[in-house]
Parts: structure tokens; C-alpha cells; sequence
């Protein structure tokens, strides 16, 4: 599953990083997590309001920082 | 809110304000170097730490913390969508920044969303300005510090110039046909929650709150502001009240709890009338028990967290803005490192000249949040105009060099100097009309 933290870097990205890799671990799912910074790619994929979240190519939230039991809920829906 | 982690931050902080607020610097002065005007820091430390932190402050982060939770902003963002309104969407623009951009590092993605997806450049552009130019925050402490008049010159000046600036934007590009990126724009759903008169009455009792237990002393002791002077603490313990009321009624906090913390309040402001702060210390920390002790309550707790997460960002920045601003520009009446003739040759009065410069100045130094407030303090003590000191508040927060050179990535050169020229403009402008007539 390729997991895509879209924010300019402050600390709620840095955060939604931490509570995905979070809910990796607490599922026991193997993600790849990235983060990206640069914000003609953040556009790319229709985020208005960091930080954002994209799996597999699609964004499932923007704006809010969630924690990692509601990742949890877009890793399992695969 | 996790206790363990945190309570490093609230020690540090409290100890921090306490050290601050008690510094005895006219005994370390004359003990280790007398008459250098290096002490004018740390006495415009403790002016703040005892004038504006408990009053001011504190009820600012949790208003902020409010509009960061209880203010939809899905139900915002619908009005500077692709398919948007588009004159509604400037007035949108020019006040949303308070409620969309309430951290900061989004007003750059959502500047570039609204510009590339959403209503376009000249909302965009309106949106880019009002974002930082009209944080809550920054106003609040405006108006407490630099008086309200500045206060709501500056929010008014950056709500119309926003608008100004993104029609002006959108009027010089209009030939450009911009390709909207055509991306499965996830646009957030806008969450039912609450009606907006009840949240529209809970932040009218917190702003009501704030106004009253900062009315200033006027002049005379005889009219209107003299009555409601006299009477402030009466009046903001009817906002407190009201305040309770919104939370008992719409945000499920128990009538005991708030009892709880009633009781003790009015106990201490009966007990010391002439100190009215100590209930309203008392009054803080029973209103932040009371949002963390909610363990099944999680937008009370989101709300605490938010606020907590703002102080915890900004005291620091704004103690080292006070620090640097009292060093070199020291307070009304002390001179700090820089000689008050340079300031007032410069800046001082209303001329062209004087504006223009602030203006410039303004847009390239870099502001940290709310710095520019005691900065602004000790120029216009130094002798700044109050024209050009609206000048410097309209152009300092809004932008930077480096701001500049990313705003630059999204829109590019031509439409980034045409947008710091319209800001420098405008903040010229602003400053020489309220100059004019309320200088």
C-alpha cells in the first residue's frame, strides 16, 4: 500500500506522518509512507488544505490532522 | 491532551511568566550595568508578561483554538470552490483567512488550491493577502497594545485591500485563460454539526469577555467609556456567565462542572476586589479543567489542544520579539539601542515618503507571528507616525522575502511583483488616509 503525506512541513504534517506509521504498525500492514513538501505536487492530487492523506493514489482527507485509528480505516478498506 | 508529554511545555511556559512577570530589573540593572538601554528588554518584558498575557493572551489562544474547531471549514472552502460565486467569493476571501488559515503553513497549499482549482487568481490573490494580514491573534494584540483604533484600522484596512488587491489581480491577468487543474478535487464534506447562531453566541460571550476585561482607563471620568470602564468586571463576569450558559446548553458540559468552578470565582472576586485578575486566573484554570477533564468530550478536548498548541508555538516567538524590540527600540519614553532621531526622520509624521518606506520595509522583513506588535510598539514610541506604523501592519505579516520566492513557484514572477507592488500600494495608501485623519 503506498501512503502519501502531502504538507508544507509544519507540525501537523509531521504528525499525520507519525500517527500513519502508527496505524501501520498497530494493523501490522506493510506501507511505504512519504512525505511530500513541494506544493505544485500537493495540487496534483486536489489538496486545498494540508495536511493531506493519499492512499494509493488517492486522497482520502485533507485538513485535519486524524489519528491513527481513523488511518487505520482507509488501510483496511483495501 | 497528553499529560506526560506536555507538562514539560507548562512548566517551562508558567515558570517562564512567573520569572517575567516578578523580574526585578531596576535591582539588576543598577547591580550589574547601569542606565543601558539593553534593560529596556527585559522591562518591556515584564510590561507585557503583567499587562497582556493573563488578559489578553490566554482568552486570544482559546478564541483561536475555537475558531480552529468549532468553524467549519468545509463549509467555507464551498464558497472559493471552482464552481463558486464569483463576486461572493471575494468577500469570502478577504475574511476567511481568520477561519481557514488558522496554521499557517496552509495559507501557501490553499492560496495554490484556490488559484489552480478553485474560484481563480483574483480570489486567490484576495485570499493570500487577508490570510495572515487578519489573524485573530495579531488584531486582538493590536488593539490591546497599539490601541483599538489601530486594532480595527488594521482589520478593516486588510479585509478592503484584500478585495481591492484581488480584483486589481484578476483585472491585469484577465487575458490568461489559467488551465484549472483538473484533479479529483476531494473537496472536504462540510460536517453537520452545530447551527451557526449557537457558535455565532458562544464566540460573541468568549470575544465579549476579552473586550471588557481589556476596556481601557479613558480620560475623563465622566460619559459612557467612563461608565462601562467602571463597570467592566461586572460586565465581563455577564459574558463569563453566558459563556457557561453556550457551554451547559450546546457542548454538553455538566452543570456541576461548572458550578465547580463559579463558586471558587466569584469566592476570589469577592475576597479581592481590587484584584480582580486573581479570579480571573482562578476562571482559566477551571475552564481548562473543565476541557480536559471530559474524557468522552472530544471537541472540548480538540478545543484545549488547539489553544494549547497556538501558546505553545507563539509565546516563545513573542518573547523574542519583545526581547529585540525592547533592545533596540526600547519603550514610549526610554530610548532603546536606536537613536529615536533616525526613527523619526524616517517614519515619523505622515509624508509619502515616510508611508512608502514602512510599507516597503513591512513587506520584506520577516514577521514572525505577532512579533509585529511590540516591533510596532517601540517604533511609534520611538516617534513612527501612526500612518506609517497601519502601513507597516498591512504590509509586515502579509509578506516576506522568503514568502515572496514560494508565492513565486505557484504564480510566478510577473504575477508576484505585480501582487507585492498592489500590497506595498495599498499599505502606502491605507497608511496615508488613516495618517490623515486619525494621526
Amino acid at each position: 500500500m503506498n501512503v502519501l503525506v502531502l504538507g508544507t512541513g509544519c507540525k501537523k504534517c509531521n504528525d499525520l506522518v507519525d500517527n500513519a506509521k502508527q496505524a501501520a504498525a498497530d494493523l501490522g500492514v506493510e506501507v511505504s509512507i512519504e512525505k511530500i513538501t513541494d506544493l505544485n505536487q500537493i495540487m496534483t492530487y486536489g489538496c486545498m488544505t494540508t495536511p493531506g492523506l493519499v492512499v494509493d493514489g488517492t486522497l482520502v482527507s485533507q485538513g485535519k490532522l486524524l489519528k491513527p485509528e481513523q488511518i487505520a480505516v482507509f488501510f483496511t478498506a483495501k | 491532551m497528553q499529560w506526560n508529554r506536555e507538562w514539560k511545555y507548562l512548566v517551562v511556559i508558567l515558570g517562564g511568566f512567573i520569572l517575567c512577570y516578578w523580574l526585578p530589573v531596576e535591582q539588576i540593572e543598577a547591580l550589574l550595568w547601569p542606565a543601558s538601554p539593553l534593560w529596556e528588554a527585559l522591562y518591556l518584558v515584564r510590561w507585557y508578561a503583567q499587562e497582556h498575557v493573563v488578559l489578553c493572551l490566554v482568552p486570544a489562544f482559546f478564541i483561536a483554538g475555537a475558531v480552529g474547531v468549532f468553524v467549519s471549514q468545509a463549509a467555507v472552502m464551498k464558497y472559493l470552490g471552482p464552481k463558486a460565486n464569483k463576486v461572493l467569493a471575494y468577500g469570502v476571501a478577504s475574511v476567511s483567512g481568520t477561519i481557514l488559515a488558522v496554521c499557517s503553513c496552509t495559507i501557501l497549499p490553499l492560496f495554490a488550491g484556490i488559484y489552480r482549482m478553485g474560484a481563480g487568481l483574483g480570489p486567490a490573490s484576495a485570499f493570500l493577502y487577508s490570510g495572515p494580514a487578519i489573524n485573530i491573534l495579531a488584531i486582538i494584540l493590536t488593539a490591546t497594545v497599539l490601541g483599538p483604533e489601530m486594532g480595527i484600522a488594521r482589520a478593516v484596512g486588510a479585509i478592503i485591500f484584500s478585495v481591492v488587491i484581488g480584483v486589481m489581480m484578476h483585472f491585469f491577468f484577465r487575458k490568461e485563460e489559467q488551465e484549472k487543474v483538473v484533479a479529483a478535487a476531494a473537496m472536504p464534506e462540510p460536517e453537520v454539526t452545530r447551527p451557526l447562531w449557537k457558535v455565532a453566541v458562544y464566540f460573541f460571550s468568549m470575544v465579549g469577555i476579552l473586550v471588557f476585561a481589556n476596556w481601557g482607563q479613558p480620560q475623563n471620568s465622566q460619559g459612557l467609556w467612563h461608565e462601562i470602564w467602571a463597570s467592566k468586571w461586572l460586565i465581563t463576569g455577564g459574558f463569563a456567565a453566558l459563556l457557561a450558559l453556550c457551554l451547559v446548553l450546546w457542548f454538553r458540559v455538566v452543570a456541576s462542572a461548572i458550578y465547580g468552578v463559579a463558586i471558587p470565582v466569584l469566592f476570589l472576586a469577592f475576597m479581592f476586589p481590587e484584584q480582580p485578575i486573581i479570579a480571573f486566573i482562578v476562571g482559566i484554570i477551571g475552564l481548562s479543567l473543565i476541557l480536559t477533564t471530559r474524557k468522552d468530550n472530544e471537541e472540548l478536548q480538540e478545543w484545549f489542544e488547539t489553544s494549547w498548541d497556538f501558546a505553545k508555538k507563539i509565546l516563545p516567538l513573542l518573547f523574542y520579539g519583545v526581547l529585540i524590540a525592547g533592545v533596540l527600540l526600547g519603550r514610549p519614553g526610554h530610548e532603546g539601542v536606536i537613536p529615536t532621531a533616525w526613527i523619526s526622520s524616517l517614519v515619523g509624521g505622515n509624508s509619502v515618503s515616510a508611508n512608502v518606506f514602512a510599507a516597503v520595509l513591512g513587506a520584506f522583513m520577516y514577521f514572525a507571528t505577532l512579533t509585529e506588535v511590540p516591533i510596532l510598539q517601540g517604533l511609534m514610541g520611538a516617534g513612527m507616525g501612526k500612518g506609517p506604523a497601519l502601513a507597516l501592519l498591512l504590509a509586515g505579516p502579509a509578506l516576506s522575502l522568503p514568502n515572496m520566492l514560494v508565492i513565486r513557484s505557484v504564480m510566478g514572477t510577473k504575477k508576484t511583483l505585480v501582487f507585492v507592488c498592489l500590497v506595498i500600494v495599498m499599505a502606502t495608501m491605507s497608511g496615508l488616509i488613516y495618517g490623515t485623519f486619525w494621526g
